[in-house]
């Protein structure tokens, strides 16, 4: 009877057995709301950033760690979480602790700004807009392009199958479909018309809406689907260079997009957290030398020259309008494309 | 939720004994059907896991970020199965044993976690307790962090896995009856007594069972920790998250490596099922 009785509480206390002697093998037992400056020299930062910049991140937190360290002799560990940015703006705004955020677009740190969490005036601390990098929209085919994929137009084309992610969810796949938009306007300088016709088309072509970048380009990579993949051009050479050198190739469209993913310290949770000075010199870094070479190694455009002079294979000629110039700012984009009853709305529910 | 009462096995033979035939078509069919959808994808998980050679698999399970999902997800389960055991036992009892106003309505909320989506379950936490909710800014003034911290993953695992231990303790204490219970308290054992050396006793298949579902699901639960647990690597990320996380990452490797893992728990669960019947069995 007792054994028995002893038995019912066996499992529970193998595991909780297994989750000391687990306890023991790692590095610092972490407690999950020290993000903060206690306990000891380390600081820790928690950085919320976007889908696509995994890897840049990676090396930025340790080239970062490490400069920290040598300036003021302070150990700092810089934390991450990557997904799709609007979703990881919902999340800060939920009470995700984030120090500092790196997303996709300043749509979404206005989002956050707008929650109460930091100051509106967040684009004018630092340099550039507080967008220490910039990118584009590019597009990535099978290798030797069979479906002759050059320029936007020829995404439209019937039966061309084209991945990009849900312009719904994803900072990426907004950047993609203004992208779309502003090139044909731009080209045949038809106006509106037959801006929207064509992109009514392009996404008519796009089976699969994924919810980050990222899963577009697992799609796209991993599961075969799709003739041309509508990438960020970070993206795009990791996915070319890195990932699958003989499967795929970069096309260059002649306009695109000027994408401009910012950065910000998220001022309630960093002062709560102790951590605002190093917050604010963890975005500072990214403007130094170390911090611009990096983005460029990881196909960012840098913002100094010889950064960008020094990456491998260069970044091709692409003319470049911005979301300024072309829709008047992010709030008038999202409300005339991607808000309720939006152009995005209309083509997907009218039109499929 | 049907093995629970061991009935003498009906031999084979007995059954379909005019038409072997029929007999290894169908034994044949079942362990095709099993080797193709529960066998393969497992042994490919250890397969592509191994590939690369185990100093490659050692050092993708022995990364920070990986072995702190470890140690979170093993520490979740370590609170949540216990806490879901308790509770489960109770609500089964009470519903098996007595008539109250309500009983329906228990039983009916036992079983929400099964009909509601995961991610509806993670969603409607974050909507109480995150920084906007209802409880969340209260919380937050008291220092408590509820979402994209330990406790809300716990409390998303907690509902997700409530059902498991509940459900199954309850078919074995409803299957069984009260006479022997009423016969111990006619005998002058207390309430307590009767619970602890008849009914507890009785019910230790469906517990066992229920604890492992319960564990099995609480270390895989995916959708309800994903929305909740903010995905910090090194901190909020569980062993689910992580493969996710590490696939994303290109690092598909070293994501089979953690799923391998993760699938080892399982079969290790498995072996503690059959050790305690073996146990339990011999005298």
């Amino acid at each position: 009877m007792t054994t028995t009785a002893r038995l019912f509480f066996f499992l529970p206390g193998l595991l909780s057995l297994l989750t000391v002697s687990g306890a023991g093998c790692g590095c610092d037992s972490d407690d999950a709301g020290s993000a903060g400056a206690r306990g000891g020299a380390t600081v820790r930062l928690l950085n919320v950033s976007y889908d696509t910049t995994r890897e840049l991140y990676e090396e930025v937190n340790a080239a970062f760690a490490l400069a920290w360290r040598a300036k003021t002799g302070q150990r700092v560990e810089v934390r991450r979480s990557h997904g799709g940015s609007s979703k990881q703006a919902r999340a800060v705004i939920d009470g995700l602790e984030a120090d500092v955020v790196t997303l996709a677009l300043a749509y979404d740190i206005d989002a956050i700004a707008r929650a109460g969490l930091l100051a509106t005036d967040w684009r004018t601390r630092l340099p550039h807009g507080s967008v220490p990098y910039t990118s584009t929209t590019v597009f990535v085919v099978r290798r030797g392009n069979p479906k002759a994929i050059r320029d936007w137009p020829d995404l439209a084309r019937p039966g061309v199958v084209v991945v990009t992610p849900n312009p719904k969810t994803s900072g990426g796949g907004r950047w993609n479909y203004l992208a779309a938009w502003g090139a044909a306007r731009g080209a045949n300088g038809d106006g509106e018309a037959a801006a929207r016709e064509m992109v009514a088309a392009i996404y008519r072509n796009a089976p699969v809406l994924d919810s980050g970048a990222r899963g577009s380009t697992t799609t796209f990579a991993e599961r075969g689907v799709g003739d041309v993949l509508l990438a960020c051009e970070s993206e795009a050479w990791l996915l070319a260079r890195e990932v699958g050198a003989d499967r795929f190739e970069i096309i260059a469209p002649p306009r695109s997009i000027l994408a401009e993913p910012p950065v910000a310290v998220v001022d309630e949770y960093a002062k709560r957290h102790g951590t605002e000075a190093v917050a604010r010199a963890y975005l500072e870094f990214l403007y130094s030398d170390d911090g611009q070479r990096i983005a460029a190694k990881h196909h960012y455009r840098p913002r100094s020259k010889e950064a960008e002079a020094a990456h491998p294979g260069g970044f091709p000629d692409i003319e470049r309008f911005t979301v300024d110039d072309q829709f008047g700012g992010w709030a008038a984009a999202q409300r005339l494309h991607f808000g309720e009853g939006g152009t995005f709305d209309r083509i997907t529910q009218g039109e499929r | 939720m049907t093995r629970l009462t061991p009935t003498p096995a009906t031999r084979c033979g007995v059954a379909t004994g005019d038409r072997p035939w029929a007999r290894r078509g169908l034994i044949g069919l079942a362990a095709a059907v099993v080797s193709l959808f529960l066998a393969l994808p497992l042994a490919f998980v250890f397969v592509a896991a191994l590939r690369p050679g185990f100093g490659a698999f050692w050092a993708a399970i022995s990364h920070p970020d990986t072995t702190a999902a470890i140690r979170l997800t093993l520490l979740v389960a370590a609170i949540t199965v216990p806490i879901n055991t308790v509770f489960g036992v109770a609500a089964a009892w009470l519903i098996a044993r007595f008539e109250f106003r309500g009983r329906q309505a228990l039983l009916t909320l036992i079983d929400l976690p099964f009909a509601v989506s995961p991610v509806v379950a993670g969603l409607m936490l974050v909507l109480l307790f995150g920084r906007q909710g209802w409880l969340g800014p209260w919380l937050l003034d008291h220092g408590v962090r509820v979402v994209f911290a330990l406790p809300g993953i716990i409390l998303a695992t907690i509902f997700v896995t409530f059902p498991f231990v509940a459900r199954e303790v309850l078919t074995v204490m409803q299957a069984q009856g009260s006479a022997e219970e009423e016969a111990a308290l006619t005998l002058g054992a207390s309430g307590w007594q009767t619970f602890v050396r008849v009914t507890l006793p009785k019910a230790r298949w469906g517990l066992i069972y229920g604890i492992i579902l319960c564990n099995a699901r609480a270390m895989g639960e995916f959708g309800a920790v994903s929305v909740i647990s903010g995905h910090v690597r090194g901190e909020t990320s569980t062993m689910p998250l992580q493969v996710e996380n590490l696939y994303n990452d290109y690092h598909a490797p070293a994501a089979f490596a953690v799923a391998s893992l993760l699938a080892v728990l399982a079969l290790l669960t498995l072996a503690v099922r059959k050790t305690i019947e073996w146990r339990a069995r011999s005298p």
